[in-house]
């Protein structure tokens, strides 16, 4: 506490003059983003009737990779190779690709205009920065693969299908959160 | 009745992926504004401590559900074009709950790590290489996974379908369970964030 206490003004002193140029705004309401969210899903359900979705633009990207080292074994596999499709169109010119290119860049264009884009590592801060990478690498393969045998993620599942109220990912929505709640526990170190 | 415009043939293949490009945009737009390129407020909502990703979630699944209700009942929307996805209980739900766990571990979903690492966090990054490795094992697995990944095939299910009761009435009870569940969300992050303040101070 005491040292918290004593490196306080130096570090006003030395971060002020950042501050005041790019002073992070705070998130919007989150029943606002909600609804913004929704009007982007519906506009995909009335232009395309499909709604939105992300772990199939890696699951084409995964199976282009496999392909290029080894087609043999890409088309050998039901996975890979219902990924690669009939050979007409190329893999990556899919619907879920073009979109996810688009997510990153109005996540990017979201935090600059907002002040929000900084080089940082989200963490408890009870936890390392190498233990946290190590578990972003853990978590985000686990999630990969949960979200292929579940036939999709958050955003095709959770979200899209919730709002087409498809039984499977209303079911796939509860056991999201039970998965979660479940373990969340034992990985308090990591977040608070 | 002229809605979805793709399924009515008002642009073709090309097009569809730049329409991908723009809503994408929106999508990760709303996402950042909500706060959810930030992994620590994505993992609150499993510590009661920020019920965000809660609110966001069913905003958006009411919204969208609303608007395609009315849009149908108006007669913009066949519904019967627009994508339902397969029901297949039992790896769906098995599923769930691995990527539930994912996302503690993790702080992200495949989305939101998107955004994420596109506004700078270096954890987001290697969570998407994580997710590549994640895909890579379930295909090499595919094999040995297959018989359970086509189980419980329910075919295109919906919960009106399932329960035998009207479309609206199934959207009326959600936008209830959503409202309840929105008081209760504030209700624990006024408890809670009473609670996390007195412990620390």
């Amino acid at each position: 506490m005491n040292t918290i206490d004593v490196a306080a003004p130096e570090d006003i002193e030395e971060r002020a003059p950042v501050e005041v140029i790019h002073k992070a705004q705070p998130f919007w309401n989150s029943y606002l983003a909600g609804i913004g969210l929704g009007l982007v899903l519906l506009a995909a359900f009335v232009i395309m009737g499909r709604g939105l979705g992300a772990s199939g633009a890696f699951s084409s990207l995964v199976s282009v990779g496999i392909n290029v080292v080894s087609p043999e074994h890409a088309q050998a596999n039901g996975f890979f190779s219902e990924n690669l499709g009939d050979g007409v169109h190329h893999p990556l010119k899919d619907w879920l690709v073009f979109e996810v290119m688009g997510v990153v860049v109005g996540g990017f264009v979201s935090g600059l205009f907002a002040h929000r884009l900084k080089g940082s590592v989200e963490k408890g801060p009870r936890i390392s920065t190498g233990k946290r990478f190590l578990f972003a690498f853990l978590g985000g393969g686990i999630m990969g693969f949960g979200a292929k045998l579940a036939r999709g993620c958050t955003s095709g599942q959770a979200l899209t299908g919730g709002a087409v109220l498809g039984v499977g990912s209303w079911a796939f929505m509860l056991a999201v959160f039970a998965g979660g709640y479940a373990v969340a526990y034992f990985f308090r170190r990591q977040w608070t | 009745m002229n809605a979805p415009f793709f399924k009515f043939g008002l642009f073709g293949d090309e097009a569809s992926l730049i329409v991908a490009f723009i809503i994408g945009i929106g999508f990760g737009f709303f996402l950042e504004r909500a706060g959810f390129g930030s992994g620590r407020k994505l993992a609150a909502q499993f510590y009661f401590t920020d019920m965000t990703v809660f609110k966001v979630m069913f905003t958006a699944i009411v919204t969208a559900m609303l608007g395609l209700f009315w849009l149908s009942v108006l007669g913009v929307v066949d519904l019967s074009l627009v994508y339902v996805s397969q029901t297949y209980l039992a790896p769906q739900i098995v599923g769930g709950l691995i990527l539930g766990v994912g996302f503690v571990i993790g702080g992200y979903c495949p989305g939101t790590s998107c955004v994420s690492a596109a506004t700078g966090r270096y954890d987001a990054m290697i969570y998407i290489l994580g997710i590549i490795a994640g895909v890579f094992v379930f295909g090499e697995a595919y094999p040995l996974l297959k018989d359970f990944y086509s189980s419980g095939a329910m075919g295109k299910v919906t919960l009106p379908e399932l329960f035998g009761v009207s479309y609206g009435l199934v959207v009326f009870l959600v936008v209830l369970m959503a409202v309840g569940g929105f008081v209760g969300a504030e209700w624990v992050e006024k408890k809670l964030a009473a609670k996390v303040k007195g412990v620390q101070q």
